[in-house]
């Protein structure tokens, strides 16, 4: 028998941008809603220590609406399995949690993509994202020599986030072509308040190398990375690093909604204009269904939280926003899109899959996911095929099997249900 | 008409592969036809036992002779197969368990199978982590673990070495009387005889064969090395596994090489799909957490469920069906397939060659099942 | 700092700000090292949003704990993984 304290009319699985959108969009209809988080804060990865140290007006104005909104906050909570139609199993330190729900929203955000290059297991190689998530956090970065690689616009927002807190910047390095960038800044017209953030960044990044069509050949080091090789594809130069931030854009956390039954396409979670998936009463938004960054995310929020409480004028007044924000999002994808010399920076003997050591040279001559995994051991440890799963579908175009619980790797102990 | 093949078999899990070899290597004509890819089915599922067991002299037979192949193959099997020698453990929880281990102890030493009595304080100390309390145990230090799907793939290519033929992909539609198969693409292999080594799909098959799926759930943990250092198994195992209950659970865990550990044990009959049941595996693993409580704090990585093909009598079905005698059976291993898959091998050439079997074959016929009621007891 | 939080690495007491988590406060120790692969090889986070389990350290005694979803509270006794 659930626990009536986790019996709720809306559930919210998520706490960035989407997440909070869709509580207090929920939340207006007076409606019993829960927004859960793995983590112990608000703010998901993009506003990753807004809740301690606020920094960004609009991640504090969403922060401060959640508070006000009387939507039940449960941190620390991390969905791992579907128990039944409409009951979540959800691991807490102090015991599993059931949590029972009759429309739920899926706001797990995306991660990013790491492809295997030689030497990317080293100390001191992260994804640009997460270390400014970890420096927001305390990690210790200042007076050190940084080196940002890989693609996507986290790469100009992260320079910028570190060398506030005192790193020092060596160089930038973008794969995507200079052409594609200048159309995609000419595309930004059309959404001035992505210009403003672009040129504040340009200002303070001045003087900061900035290269296109670069991408990294090897991370050099023993105990940790000391120096980067990178290449144009015509010449290759390196530089001296305390810290290498690389990583090539954003994949969708698709686990969860798969593990609920929404159907996914191209790697994202099939949607209508409800942000409703396939799977009933279950929505999703922000990045799963498309990466868009942080204001796309909060309209879809928006969208699912009034269409999930029978709110539809609300929602649909927002289509029209969403349908600009969609644009930017074709314009990121087709901006960031990856060069076929990416899908070629691993050696044989490159580790393919960190958590169980295998090589390139062993993964690359199977031809499926599964059987990879099964003989290879590939995808098989600790990360359920996260880092590895994403790259191998990019690199060697495999497809994503069915996901089986627990969703995250929980405690034995957190399997136990009540019965 | 010369037939292109002498033998067909249908499925390369670790049987069929370990069929194919023994088929290959005895110079028969080899095709083997699999839908998916090698070790893809219930061999991908399971864990890697190589045990012998005592619930029946057949089933003595069977295991011992295989376990016997597996050590004689241990030295050229490749590292990524993990043999591992670490021997079982069967736990006994009270008195009335105690005396099933001196039972078998006193079954194994007369058939000269190496066992070892371990009272309470000694269990412990050859398992650490077990709780206080155990009555004891018996550990059987020639038992081994393997990792599956390394050694249906090994399999596989001794057999390509000595001439069988692989073919990936491949849907078999029906095993017609003469021994041809026909493949749901309409093609068909010209074979002498068939063999249907498809577990617990094999009743798609041959409608009426006395196959039910029984589903089981297993779970891997992080790594732990030294954690457990047997493959070890409650002796209540024996109590779940010969239930016609619905469904049971039993207390089974097996290192691997890695550090980590498959936890088991579960019985379901009637469970088609292959979801996870939190039910059973609520129970499962309490039924593991009573024996080893420190498990309750350990990483779980990933939860799956497997089909195990079971029989009436627990005894897998080794040679000519009843529907023709050029259509054979390897199928019906329940959750000794990995055990029993050499032994399998060399029993099914050697009644396909006509020769004199190295055990006694008749329990294994699939024509038991001739004009007896199905029942499963 | 008159409210920061002490924790332990490997034995070592570090003094961090409130709102650090566990990964930054070895850092802060000056290990570069957090855990070893399979195969032996030196480790430290990656993906800093608790996803590639790189960060992996035993924290009061619970192993296999992830170190960048953790916040330090006092007393903590974090151990990497030699």
């Amino acid at each position: 028998m659930t626990d009536p304290a986790f019996q709720f009319e809306v559930v919210i699985i998520g706490a960035g941008p989407a997440g909070m959108a869709a509580a207090c969009a929920a939340a207006s209809s007076g409606k019993k809603v829960a927004l859960i988080d793995n983590t112990p804060w608000l703010g998901g990865q993009i506003w990753r220590g807004e809740q301690g140290h606020p920094t960004m007006p609009q991640a504090q104005k969403w922060i401060e609406s959640v508070r006000r909104s009387g939507v039940t906050v449960l941190e620390n909570t991390s969905v791992i399995a579907k128990l039944e139609e409409h009951k979540l199993l959800a691991e807490h330190p102090n015991g599993p949690r059931e949590i029972c729900w009759q429309k739920l929203i899926v706001a797990t955000g995306a991660r990013e993509l790491f492809l295997p290059f030689p030497g990317w297991t080293l100390p001191g190689v992260f994804g640009p994202g997460g270390l400014l998530a970890l420096v927001k956090n305390g990690w210790p970065i200042a007076g050190k020599k940084v080196v940002l690689a890989g693609s996507g616009p986290l790469l100009l927002a992260v320079a910028d986030g570190l060398k506030k807190r005192g790193a020092s910047i060596v160089s930038m390095g973008e794969q995507a072509p200079r052409e594609r960038l200048l159309r995609f800044g000419l595309r930004l017209l059309r959404h001035p308040a992505k210009i403003i953030q672009g040129l504040g960044i340009k200002k303070r990044l001045l003087g900061v190398p900035f290269r296109y069509g670069v991408w990294p050949v090897k991370a050099h080091g023993g105990e940790r990375v000391h120096r980067v090789e990178l290449t144009d594809g015509q010449r290759s130069w390196t530089e001296e690093c305390d810290v290498l931030a690389c990583a090539f854009h954003l994949v969708a956390n698709l686990e969860l909604p798969m593990l609920l039954g929404c159907k996914v396409s191209q790697g994202f979670v099939m949607v209508d204009e409800w942000q409703a998936t396939t799977a009933a009463s279950v929505y999703c938004a922000g990045e799963p269904t498309g990466i868009g960054g942080a204001d796309s995310a909060l309209v879809e929020g928006r969208i699912a939280g009034y269409a999930a409480t029978g709110q539809l004028d609300q929602a649909r007044a927002l289509f029209a926003e969403r349908r600009s924000w969609r644009r930017f999002q074709a314009a990121l994808a087709e901006a960031f899109e990856l060069r076929p010399e990416v899908k070629k920076l691993a050696s044989n003997e490159t580790i393919f899959c960190r958590c169980e050591d295998v090589s390139f040279e062993r993964v690359r001559n199977f031809s499926g996911w599964r059987e990879a995994k099964l003989l290879t051991r590939c995808g098989m440890g600790a990360c359920q095929g996260r880092t590895c799963g994403a790259a191998s579908q990019f690199i060697l175009g495999w497809g994503i099997e069915s996901v089986r619980p627990p969703v995250m790797p929980a405690r034995i102990s957190s399997l136990l249900i009540k019965n | 008409m010369t037939k292109a093949y002498d033998i067909a078999i249908v499925g390369a899990g670790i049987v069929g592969a370990a069929c194919a070899m023994e088929c290959a290597r005895n110079g028969l004509r080899t095709v083997v036809l699999e839908r998916g890819f090698s070790g893809c089915g219930t061999s991908a599922a399971g864990m890697g036992h190589v045990v012998v067991m005592d619930d029946s002299d057949a089933q003595f037979d069977l295991t011992h002779y295989s376990r016997q192949q597996w050590i004689k193959f241990r030295p050229q099997l490749p590292a990524t197969v993990e043999f591992d020698a670490c021997g079982t453990l069967w736990l006994a929880a009270d008195e009335e368990e105690m005396a099933e281990v001196y039972r078998k102890k006193a079954f194994y030493e007369e058939r000269g199978v190496r066992v070892e009595v371990l009272d309470g304080a000694a269990v412990v100390q050859a398992e650490p982590n077990l709780r206080a309390g155990m009555a004891g145990g018996l550990r059987v230090p020639d038992d081994a673990v393997v990792y599956p799907p390394s050694a249906t793939h090994y399999f596989l290519e001794q057999a390509r070495k000595f001439g069988a033929e692989i073919r990936f992909g491949v849907s078999v539609k029906t095993l017609l009387p003469d021994g041809t198969v026909q493949l749901a693409d309409g093609e068909r292999v010209h074979s002498g005889r068939s063999v249907s080594a498809a577990g617990p799909w094999s009743p798609e098959l041959m409608a009426g064969l006395p196959v039910r799926k029984r589903k089981g759930h297993l779970v891997i943990t992080d790594r732990n090395p030294g954690f457990v250092r047997h493959q070890i198994v409650e002796l209540g195992y024996l109590k779940s596994a010969h239930s016609s209950d619905k469904s049971s659970v039993a207390f089974n865990i097996q290192p691997r090489v890695t550090g980590q550990m498959l936890i088991g044990s579960s019985r379901q009959f009637d469970e088609e799909d292959d979801s996870v049941d939190h039910a059973i595996l609520d129970r499962m693993l309490r039924r593991a957490i009573e024996y080893m409580p420190s498990l309750a704090n350990l990483s779980a990585i990933r939860v799956w469920t497997g089909h195990r093909a079971a029989t009436p009598d627990k005894l897998p079905l080794i040679g000519p069906s009843l529907l023709s005698p050029h259509v054979w059976l390897a199928t019906g291993h329940e959750g000794l397939g990995i055990t029993t898959s050499l032994g399998t091998g060399r029993l099914l050439a050697d009644l396909l060659l006509d020769r004199p079997t190295e055990i006694a074959s008749e329990p294994f016929l699939p024509s038991r099942f001739a004009k007896k009621e199905v029942a499963h007891e | 700092m008159s409210d920061g939080v002490q924790v332990f690495v490997n034995g070592r007491a570090v003094v961090v700000a409130p709102g650090t988590v566990v990964a930054a406060a070895v850092a802060l120790a000056g290990e570069t090292e957090f855990r070893r692969s399979p195969l032996g090889s030196p480790r430290g986070p990656l993906c800093g949003m608790g996803v590639c389990m790189e960060c992996r350290l035993t924290i009061n005694g619970q192993s296999e704990c992830r170190s960048c979803q953790t916040l330090c509270e006092t007393g903590m006794r974090v151990q990497t993984h030699d």
